[in-house]
């Protein structure tokens, strides 16, 4: 840590540090675009991956926090820049050190009217293109005049814009038009069957080869960001199970833990057993679902039924357990809701039995069949440096060569003391992809079958104080979602409810990374590619 | 082996000694009309309920089991559903075209069902170029899949009948080979001609292994024929939503599903046709006891049960494989079946002058 402050003040005197759980840079926003090459490139610092960008409206000051990582030794930094300009607010973008930026970089702008010089898609990326105002700047008027329920079609655009300075060092707007004069342009979505969601993608075809794709999101946006200002801690926890419905387990998780961290609440070892054997069991269902639908996008109707058979039976469990099957809504700050169910143990060991035999069964029915293999084999490669700078992470990530599990890299809850394998591949095909998420059950199960004969006695939640407070400062969580790397960062300022929450979802990179992954293949092959990257449209949208 | 034309011409007297000739046979057409619709919407609705029942059956499901015994008025019950809704008016669409697409497609499916060989002296259209008429006929379906996309206005729907006519035209080059190898091994286009020779064994058995392997490309590309899974692209719902006929509502959209189940009973019936035997009972020569025992089950019986159960195996493909890309679906046929299949004819010729078979 202290070297890396060295080596930037070393290069960049205007940077001052702020100690905390991850090292804070403040740079002033001119130099920033060099600090940001400086840090990717440099051999010995190679922040490589931008966890997230949080945009923060701190009422005298915009400014953003950008959370890096890198993925030679972990090692997590985080910068801070600023603009005391209300009126006009800008930045310098990064969209060209780090790919996924661009869109990180739309989403600020979208909620605080940032303007990023140099991004070349500033257009925004939830709301709809006459929305008046940015929701998440503290002086935002909510009132409904402002933006009544619209009575008309949403109005399209088919252009987007850029800013760029000019040698006066003056900003100028610049328009770019999305699609060629001549481009037959499909509307895949907001409703089709394979988009998994209402997600858009304007595709612009060449008989049946993809051109360009332009992704569009935000049909189901709420505001969950926005509406966690003006509620309690614990209230908050609520809408992790509405963002990815698969990791709700996980994402209430990460919430937890990082109230608990700026608490400074320990919980009992029982609760984190039943947090990571839920985190695990939710894991396995979110894989056989991806695994049948994708094979039901791919015309394999069948298998969505046998793995729908695994996924129900982990369903019953959490019924039993939680209450509900969709909506867990398990984790509290302290442990968790209730205890588990007297049946749970036999429950699990019944799944258990049975799962290899399934996993089994997908491998031959789907994996090795013919079609399947020339369907998938070297069908939407991503590279490991594009994985990485496109911010692609979960499974996807790693099935490009890139070991980016956060249970590894910076162990949460139990997962240091566990025995399981982090499965890594190279091929970064839709195969493989789907291949490692099959793997990946395997190894889920291996922790499963660890912790279901020795889960301790204790309490399942911890006693918290009835109105729960955090003191002023910021906190930042990442955890293994079962999409990727889910990151939660909360700034409080000492009252009841957080003054900025920001959720990182992992399906945003992955939706984004569409375009990229295929331009020139087959309309099919969007399909397969959208498919095995298993985005889930309301943890994009939030 | 009971000659049902002893029937066909019992009526054909009747009719002639109360009523002039040109009356007769009016009236035989218009029965015989009525009676192919009605054979024809019979079938279309139990191959609804088969093969949802299969596909149940492969995916651990019960399939229909609500309307009447066993699900069995599911698929009536469907069909008056068809029957009274709305067909919606577009706008901005070729409104000839668009009302013309659907009756193309049946009319081509409904002419190819007439050459099929019910049963002993059974045949609507009986002449010497049968097959020849019949891979005619049914060729004029992607005309109305084509006109059907294109008359739409709509991309999705366009890209479905694109798709449609490159792999149509494309497998129908396979179907007329095989076609033209089991011609060859019969020695006659005609379709009474055609089962007559299969008297003794069924070509599959005789031909052996150009016959084997006529029928296994016969089988690939009349299900690509089909439109079916896996080949099922014109229509593939995760890409496309449903292809050329997203558009197409109430009876429109039910011509378009009937007639896809039809074509699967009558690539079936010609795949019966020409490799087992037509409505011919299985006979195995020298086991006249046996022979004799199959005899007596009806010819009717003997052709669609032989029908169905290959329709089977084509439904069986549907629910088990993934789909093909539009591009691995041109190379299957272009650069595999179609060398194996001109291959195949020259050894079927070989086969024949040597007189190689059974």
């Amino acid at each position: 840590m202290a070297n890396i402050q060295e080596k930037i003040t070393k290069l960049f005197p205007d940077a001052t540090f702020e100690e905390g759980e991850i090292l804070l840079v403040n740079i002033p926003d001119a130099k920033w675009h060099d600090l940001a090459k400086c840090l990717k490139e440099d051999a010995d610092l190679h922040f490589d991956y931008l966890v997230t960008i949080v945009g923060m409206d701190w009422k005298d000051k915009f400014g953003c926090v950008y959370y890096l990582r890198s993925t030679t030794d972990n090692v997590q930094i985080s910068v801070k820049v600023t603009t005391e300009d209300r009126e006009n607010p800008m930045l310098h973008s990064v969209s060209d050190v780090w790919n996924i930026a661009t869109v990180y970089e739309r989403e600020v702008y979208d909620f605080f009217g940032i303007i990023f010089i140099n991004n070349p898609d500033m257009r925004r990326l939830f709301l709809s293109i006459d929305w008046k105002g940015y929701p998440l700047r503290k002086d935002y008027d909510m009132s409904p005049e402002n933006n009544p329920v619209p009575r008309e079609n949403e109005r399209q655009e088919d252009v987007t814009y850029t800013y760029v300075e000019n040698e006066n060092g003056k900003v100028e707007k610049k328009t770019i038009t999305l699609f060629e004069p001549n481009d037959f342009v499909v509307n895949i979505g907001p409703q089709h069957p394979a988009t998994h969601g209402v997600l858009r993608f304007r595709t612009a075809v060449d008989g049946e080869t993809i051109k360009k794709i332009d992704f569009y999101s935000g049909y189901i946006h709420r505001g969950i960001e926005k509406l966690c200002e003006g509620l309690t801690y614990p209230q908050t926890l609520h809408f992790m199970d509405r963002m990815d419905y698969f990791s709700g387990h996980h994402y209430h998780h990460a919430l937890c833990m990082v109230y608990e961290k700026a608490l400074g609440i320990e919980i009992s070892r029982r609760a984190q057993v039943i947090r990571v054997l839920m985190d695990e069991l939710a894991r396995i269902a979110s894989h056989c679902l991806f695994l049948g639908t994708y094979c039901m996008d791919l015309g394999a109707t069948t298998m969505l039924f046998y793995t729908l058979r695994v996924r129900e039976q982990i369903l019953d469990i959490m019924e039993r357990t939680c209450g509900a099957r969709m909506t867990f809504n398990y984790g509290c700050i302290g442990g968790v809701m209730q205890d588990l169910h007297p049946d749970f143990v036999k429950d699990v060991k019944a799944l258990l039995a049975v799962l290899p035999a399934n996993i089994k069964e997908y491998n031959k029915l789907f994996i090795g069949n013919v079609i399947a293999k020339g369907r998938l084999e070297n069908v939407g490669s991503l590279s490991r440096e594009d994985a990485i700078s496109y911010g692609v992470t979960g499974p996807s990530g790693r099935a490009s060569g890139w070991a980016c599990d956060v249970r590894k890299t910076h162990p949460y809850s139990i997962y240091g003391e566990l025995d399981f394998e982090e499965v890594v591949y190279t091929e970064g095909d839709s195969m493989s992809r789907t291949k490692l998420r099959i793997a990946e059950m395997e190894q889920s199960a291996r922790i499963i079958e660890q912790l279901i004969d020795n889960i301790p006695e204790g309490e399942y939640c911890v006693k918290v104080p009835k109105v729960i407070k955090l003191p002023a400062g910021h906190w930042f969580q990442m955890v293994e979602g079962c999409r990727g790397v889910f990151g939660v960062y909360i700034e409080s300022d000492g009252g009841t409810s957080p003054a900025r929450l920001k959720l990182a979802p992992p399906c945003l990179p992955l939706a984004n990374v569409v375009d990229h992954l295929t331009r020139g293949s087959k309309i099919a092959d969007l399909i397969t590619i959208g498919g095995s990257l298993d985005y889930i449209v309301p943890d994009i949208d939030r | 082996m009971y000659d049902l034309s002893v029937i066909t011409n019992w009526i054909h007297e009747l009719l002639l000694s109360v009523m002039p000739g040109w009356l007769a046979t009016t009236v035989e057409c218009v029965a015989i009309g009525v009676a192919l619709l009605l054979v024809y919407a019979l079938l279309a609705l139990f191959y609804i309920y088969f093969e949802r029942k299969v596909c149940a059956a492969f995916q651990c499901r019960l399939g229909p089991n609500r309307v009447g015994p066993m699900g069995l008025l599911q698929s009536f019950a469907d069909m008056f559903k068809m029957l009274i809704k709305e067909v919606i008016r577009l706008k901005h669409i070729d409104r000839f075209l668009f009302a013309l697409a659907p009756y193309l497609v049946i009319i081509a499916s409904m002419l190819s069902f007439a050459v099929l060989p019910w049963g002993n002296g059974l045949q609507i259209l009986d002449f010497n170029i049968g097959i020849f008429f019949l891979i005619a006929v049914s060729s004029i379906g992607v005309l109305g899949i084509l006109l059907a996309g294109w008359s739409s206005n709509n991309k999705f729907t366009l890209i479905g009948a694109l798709r449609s006519g490159a792999q149509m035209v494309s497998y129908e080059l396979s179907i007329g080979l095989s076609v033209l190898t089991m011609v060859a091994f019969a020695g006659t286009m005609s379709v009474t001609g055609i089962v007559e020779e299969q008297k003794d064994l069924w070509f599959i058995f005789s031909g052996h292994i150009p016959a084997i392997i006529a029928f296994v490309i016969y089988l690939i590309a009349g299900t690509a024929e089909t439109n079916r899974g896996p080949f099922d692209l014109p229509e593939a719902e995760s890409e496309l939503t449903a292809g050329y006929h997203t558009e197409y509502s109430g009876i429109h959209f039910g011509f378009f599903y009937l007639a896809e189940y039809l074509n699967l009973f009558i690539v079936s019936g010609v795949a019966t046709l020409l490799f087992f035997g037509g409505w011919m009972p299985l006979h195995i020569p020298g086991w006249d006891g046996f022979n004799a025992v199959m005899d007596f089950i009806p010819s009717v019986v003997w052709f669609i049960g032989k029908a169905i159960a290959l329709s089977f195996v084509i439904i069986w493909f549907k629910w088990t494989f993934p789909r093909l890309r539009i591009d691995q679906l041109l190379n299957l046929e272009w650069k595999y079946l179609l060398p194996i299949n001109l291959f195949n004819l020259v050894l079927m010729v070989l086969v024949i002058v040597y007189g190689l078979h059974f």
